[in-house]
């Protein structure tokens, strides 16, 4: 081996600096070629939309610079009600999300009900367009008048009524049925032994899971919930539909049908990205974090 | 009744089947106060399904387990407050990865016991101490070694004062060069006269503490006597044979 090793050597050689000059080499290829092919590829999409025929109406009817100056002052304050209420229907969503998750989970005969109860429940409003929930549940429920009785009586009038509150309790259902499936993944991926070495300590079922199962499930199923913020914090802008006054979406479509122009929603649009986008820069930290670990 | 009284653990007739596979077919054993009883055989033996059996993270199909004489077996058994009576070290430790050591230790004493924390904390503390891990109270269990990690593990199982301790296969999932040191903290539970039941594949280990050994094979107890004798001077084919191997790997 060391005389093959030996023979392929030419006496004088640098190996060392040869290696590093190729990798050089390598990387500024590699730049180059991307840097090229960006170009080619944004510049085409670029210089299709700019000459297509239509442009300078887009271009006048959805970024209009005076118009948008007009109207974001107005819809940032109205996206303040979305943010309050993807808050609210988040903290209601993670709670609700993992009692459903662990009625699924947990194996008590006595739970049997409930467990079906759940198990209908994420098959129903999981498969539901949470556009047609919002519908269904904004404008179905206060038809039900369940307020109000013939006998004058009103044992139900603690109902809510309001569409941003129904609209709130639409997206939640929706989405507690999806968080209820990642908390489920969660709880069945911690390994068995966890829960055997909680009884071993004389810990009871119960104790086991909230001290051993649910703390470690819940660590790792946050880069999929967090996925599902997201969603959610768009999908507020669905309450828009049935009636929610002083929610940005709706600010936004009132204010581009009054003057006939569309920038109001891409200010809209914009404020939505805010938040999306630091949400997803704080995930793929997240992710990245952990698979280090 | 033996010599030395009241057995701490009884076995009679236990039975165990997974589906087709008849794991345990009738064990009978007994186990004293401060005995230490090993438990050795190949693979698949049924040595870890006993010690499961035994606390009542497995049920078994047929038989009795008897702990201070009081059947625990019976389904109208509370498995709760009989696994409170045992500890069991695990294989693989199984230490709670989101817990530092410290809380490992605490979390039988304070929620299996009921033990007020400022009492659980300094039992928790001497016996970290005792096995050597002063100042790793706060580590996260991963940034142990394994040795290390398994002797939290007893720390944990020890902390309740346990009628028995069950150990199984505590060494298998170590380097060999931290085997040692996990050895050394059974053998302190040994002198410090700690009934015990340890499934094995270390045969001078359990020649040094066991008192008695029991070969298990094909899920029965086919000879079983002094660690000496059944080490040395095995009468049955199998123990033979099993042991033999052993001695062709290098392992005894």
């Amino acid at each position: 081996m060391a005389e093959a090793g030996s023979k392929s050597l030419e006496p004088g050689r640098d190996r060392r600096s040869e290696r590093a000059a190729a990798r050089r080499a390598r990387a500024l290829r590699g730049g180059a070629v991307a840097a090229v092919s960006s170009v080619v590829f944004l510049g085409g999409i670029a210089a299709l939309i700019l000459t297509s025929p239509g442009w300078p109406l887009v271009r006048d009817s959805f970024f209009d610079a005076e118009v948008f100056a007009d109207s974001f002052p107005g819809i940032a304050k109205a996206f303040w009600l979305d943010v309050r209420v993807f808050l609210i229907v988040e903290v209601v969503v993670l709670v609700l999300g993992l009692i459903v998750a662990l009625l699924r989970t947990v194996r008590a005969p006595a739970l049997f009900p409930l467990r079906l109860l759940a198990t209908v429940y994420v098959d129903v409003f999981r498969g539901i367009p949470v556009v047609l929930l919002v519908y269904m549940v904004g404008f179905g429920v206060p038809a039900l008048a369940l307020g109000e009785t013939a006998d004058g009586s009103r044992p139900l009038s603690w109902l809510p009524t309001e569409p941003v509150v129904l609209g709130g309790i639409a997206l939640a259902l929706s989405y507690g049925a999806y968080v209820a499936e990642v908390y489920r993944a969660g709880l069945n991926s911690v390994h068995r032994g966890q829960r055997d070495a909680a009884l071993a300590l004389g810990l009871t079922e119960a104790q086991a899971l909230r001290h051993v199962i649910i703390p470690q499930a819940v660590r790792r199923v946050g880069p999929p919930l967090l996925n599902d913020f997201i969603a959610l914090q768009k999908d507020v802008a669905l309450i828009a539909i049935i009636g929610v006054t002083g929610e940005a979406f709706r600010e936004a479509q009132i204010e581009s049908s009054r003057i006939f122009d569309y920038t109001p929603l891409v200010a809209a649009a914009l404020l939505y990205l805010l938040v999306t986008i630091p949400l997803a820069r704080l995930l793929d930290r997240w992710e990245r974090g952990r698979a280090r670990n | 009744m033996s010599p030395a009284g009241r057995p701490v653990l009884e076995l009679r007739g236990v039975t165990k089947a997974f589906g087709e596979l008849e794991v345990l077919r009738g064990i009978d054993l007994e186990v004293h106060e401060h005995e230490a009883v090993a438990l050795i055989g190949a693979s698949g033996s049924g040595k870890s399904t006993l010690l499961r059996c035994i606390d009542l993270l497995e049920e078994i199909d047929d038989g009795d387990i008897f702990l201070d004489g009081e059947v625990i077996t019976d389904p109208s058994v509370d498995a709760v407050s009989v696994r409170r009576r045992l500890g069991l070290v695990f294989q693989a430790y199984n230490l709670f990865p989101h817990l530092n050591v410290l809380d490992n230790v605490l979390l039988g004493l304070v929620q299996g016991h009921g033990m007020g924390r400022a009492e659980a904390e300094r039992r928790a503390r001497e016996l970290l101490a005792r096995f050597g891990l002063a100042g790793r109270e706060g580590d996260d269990p991963d940034r142990l070694s394994g040795g290390q990690q398994q002797r939290v593990a007893i720390a944990r199982a020890f902390a309740t004062r346990p009628r028995a301790l069950l150990l199984d296969e505590v060494t298998s999932a170590l380097d060999p060069e931290l085997v040692g040191e996990v050895l050394q903290a059974v053998r302190d539970l040994k002198v410090e006269g700690v009934t015990m039941v340890l499934a094995t594949h270390e045969m001078s280990f359990a020649r040094e503490v066991a008192d008695r050994v029991c070969f298990l094979h094909e899920g029965r107890i086919v000879e079983s006597g002094p660690a000496e004798k059944i080490l040395s001077a095995p009468e049955r084919p199998e123990t033979q044979r099993f042991l033999r191997r052993l001695l062709e790997a290098g392992r005894a």
